[in-house]
This record gives structure tokens, sequence and C-alpha cells, in this order.
């Protein structure tokens, strides 16, 4: 499809209309856009930006909140920035 | 003990005792087990949303954060750059400057990287954030922190999650002596003498989390821990004897056959 992209959300390839803005992919989601934070391309995203901010071909969104801890939980740690991947 | 309230940059608290929401069976235990403690400040970690199962519950439907103070942490940092990171993505997410900031040096102990932490602490206070450093029973650290502009220093007891009790006293009740800001024990406590002992200490405040969501009976703990700091805290305020060698008798000899 031309007018869809590929994206990479939490770690997960993923693709959608090419003019998704970062508060209708959490629509799509059912995520509350209040309780979360957005970084995209390791860029962390005002919360008020979220309607305006439109997804391009390749962008790479982490969607975080706040979890029970505490103790370490590795295993759901978001993914390391590209600028010191290995 | 409706007088004895802590303060931490502009932010009060009734209860001494802060607690971590983490290893415990389900949200409904973890609400049941905070109400019960008493607790105020209440402790997360970030992390990815679960996109795949989006029936998963969300902490906040059961921790409201109009009730308690959210203190974010920086928990399985292993560097500046990620708990800087982390702590960015936790204001974002949330609605303070508060973080406490874990950055540490090794898995198998989770002790600080007390290098890394003064680092990132720096970074983070200039970006404004309320800094809460988790360090190590260093006095001269808890110093440099404190010079950095954190407004409490969070010394360990023992390691995360071990059990073990307060395993230096001295040095704590030297970070007490020394350090003018607030000094909450963090890490470590296994059970209700433990928090008492580190509030007799002089602690003004205890955080634990494995000690109670990883008792037998959660909520019966963190009512336990409950009266402790609140026992501790009355202790060390009325000023205990000094420890001596020999009895002292405590009934007059006057008046004995």
């Amino acid at each position: 499809m031309e007018n869809s992209i590929q994206i990479q959300v939490n770690g997960e390839q993923r693709s959608c209309r090419a003019d998704t803005t970062i508060g209708d992919l959490l629509r799509e989601l059912a995520i509350q856009a209040e309780r979360v934070a957005v970084e995209l391309n390791l860029e962390i995203m005002d919360r008020k930006d979220f309607d305006d901010r439109r997804l391009k071909q390749g962008d790479r969104v982490e969607i975080l909140s706040f979890i029970g801890g505490g103790a370490p939980v590795s295993a759901q740690a978001i993914g390391r920035g590209c600028t010191h991947a290995g | 003990m409706q007088d004895d309230r802590l303060i931490i940059a502009g932010h009060e608290f009734t209860s001494r005792l802060f607690v971590g929401t983490g290893k415990y069976k389900d949200f409904a235990e973890t609400k049941k087990a905070i109400e019960a403690s008493g607790a105020d400040v209440v402790t997360v970690a970030v992390r990815r949303v679960n996109i795949t199962d989006r029936s998963k519950e969300n902490l906040l439907d059961y921790i409201d954060p109009k009730k308690y103070t959210i203190l974010p942490n920086t928990a399985g940092c292993y560097n500046v750059e990620d708990a800087v990171r982390y702590s960015r993505l936790a204001r974002a997410a949330g609605v303070s400057d508060l973080i406490k900031l874990e950055v540490l040096g090794d898995e198998r102990t989770l002790f600080p990287d007390t290098a890394g932490l003064i680092e990132a602490a720096k970074i983070l206070v200039k970006e404004g954030f309320i800094v809460l450093p988790y360090t190590n029973d260093d006095p001269i650290v808890a110093q440099k922190l404190v010079d950095i502009g954190c407004p409490a220093v969070m010394p360990l007891a023992a390691p995360i999650g071990s059990g073990l009790g307060i395993r230096n006293p001295y040095n704590l009740k030297i970070i007490m002596e020394m350090i003018k800001v607030p000094i909450i024990v963090d890490a470590g406590v296994g059970t209700a003498s433990d928090a008492a002992l580190a509030m007799e200490l002089g602690a003004d405040a205890v955080l634990m989390n494995t000690a109670i969501a990883g008792a037998q009976d959660p909520i019966a703990m963190a009512e336990a821990m409950k009266y402790a700091v609140q026992a501790g805290r009355l202790a060390y305020k009325a000023g205990r004897i000094p420890r001596k060698l020999y009895a002292t008798a405590s009934s007059p000899i006057e008046g004995m056959l």
C-alpha cells in the first residue's frame, strides 16, 4: 500500500497510515495519553504535541508507563538507543 | 505524630515509611499492602507499555496519584546515560520532578555505582529534577550528593532485596550526624525490627519493597512496618538510655528489711 508506512513501536514492526499522528497511534492501541511518556527516535515528546506530530517511515516509537518497582525488571526494559546499539 | 511531618523539597509527608510496588502477586494485593503500610510515598518503575496485550491493567488504576506521591525510580539502569534517559521519561509520564535515582554498578550486588550516581545527579539537578539518590552507606559520597543539590539522600542498609537488615549502623549514624538533609534508609530491610533500628539511629524515613512484598503475608507485614517505623521514630525522639556494662537497680534499696 502506497499510503502506509512501516514504523517500530516498542521494538516491534508495525504498519500504519502515512498521516498517523502519535495521538492516533495511542488511540489505536487503546493507551491513555496522560499516563504514558512517548519517545520518538530518542526524543521525548511533549504530550501537547501528540496530535500534531506525524509519524514517518522508519520512525522508532517507545511508549512507556509506570509499573510496579522496586526491583529491576530488566526483561521489560526499553531497547538501547540507536546511537549506542550493540 | 501529626506535628512530625517529613519535608523534602517542599513536599510534605505524614508517614516516614516509603514503599515500593514491585514483586506483588497482583495489583489488588499491591493496593492493600500500601494501604496497610500507611505510606504517602510509593515508588514505581518506568517500563515499556505492553502493546500486544492491552488487557493488562495499569498500576495507576490501583494507586491513585492524587492520594499518593508517586516516586519513579531508575531501577535497572547501569550507566549514567540510561539513568538520565529514564528520569526524563519518568517526568514525561508523570506529573512531578521527583526521581529516585539509581545507577547500579553490578547485577549480583545491585550496589550503587557512586561515581555514575554523582555524574547523573549533577545532570538531573541542573534540569530541575528533585533527585533522591540511592547510594552506598558512604558519608563522603552522601555529602557530595548534597553539595550537588540533592534534597535528601538514600543510603542502603544492605543489598536490595537481601533482607540482611542494617549491616553498618555506624556508617549510617555518621551519615545522619554529618548530613543536614533528610536521610532515607533504602534497601536491605528484612523485618520490622530492622526498620525500627533504622529510625532509632535517626533516619528520617525508611524505604522498602521486598521486605513487605516478599513476606508470607504482605499485608500484615506492611502493617508491622508501619508500627515499626512509628515506634523507631518515637524512640529516637524520646532519647534512649546509654548502654552500660553492669546493672543499675531500678527499685530503691531504702525500705528493704
